[in-house]
């Protein structure tokens, strides 16, 4: 129980870290966007899976309703994240940002 | 168990401040709005994590719930703002 549940949280982390350095690293606003849409919202999924997993080792009604509450946030988030992200790059193509090609400076 | 919760939201604060980086120098406006993002889904599960800890997680988790909806609607919200300006490129606000 306690392995599968420090596994998952490690699986997240190490998703929110590959997030994290890809927004530092990437070159451009447009390459930017994939680690802060995806890879958040995949560590997001693994952290909330292993502590709603966690939340029902003592079985009783009140924690089913605490580990629905988290699942309910995750599916919430998997459905906004894209969502929000989605608007900042129509935000981007509608200001006239134009994409990184190779041999451009980094920005 | 507890410690390994404590040990995971200090890494993800750790995280949240190499995040930070992208949110103060970023060259625009939207790549500190990528910023801002990634904080706040970190957030979420950092509220979890701290409601773990004190045993209290049957009220964090409304926090947390909360917290989620009020992050997606800013993005939203101050992405349909920038929309309108055509003037993104050199601008370092």
């Amino acid at each position: 129980m306690d392995i599968i549940v420090t596994f998952l949280l490690l699986c997240g982390l190490i998703f929110f870290t590959g997030g994290a350095v890809g927004i530092i690293r990437f070159p451009d606003f447009y390459s930017r966007l994939h680690p802060a849409g995806k890879l958040d919202t995949m560590g997001l999924l693994f952290m909330m899976i292993a502590l709603a997993f966690y939340k029902l080792h003592h079985f009783s009604l009140g924690d089913v309703l605490t580990s629905l509450k988290i699942i309910f946030i995750m599916v919430f988030v998997f459905i906004s994240s894209p969502t929000a992200i989605h608007g900042i790059v129509d935000a981007g193509v509608n200001a006239g940002l134009t994409p990184w090609t190779i041999g451009d400076e980094r920005r | 168990m507890s410690s390994i919760f404590l040990y995971s939201g200090m890494f993800l604060s750790l995280l949240m401040i190499v995040s930070l980086y992208r949110a103060i120098f970023g060259p625009t406006v939207l790549d500190r709005m990528i910023g801002a993002n990634a904080i706040g889904s970190q957030t979420v599960v950092l509220l979890i994590l701290i409601g773990f800890i004190y045993q209290r997680v049957d009220m964090f988790v409304d926090i947390a719930l909360a917290y989620a909806m009020l992050n997606f609607i800013a993005v939203l919200a101050a992405s349909r703002y920038f929309q309108k300006r055509k003037d993104l490129h050199d601008e370092l606000l």
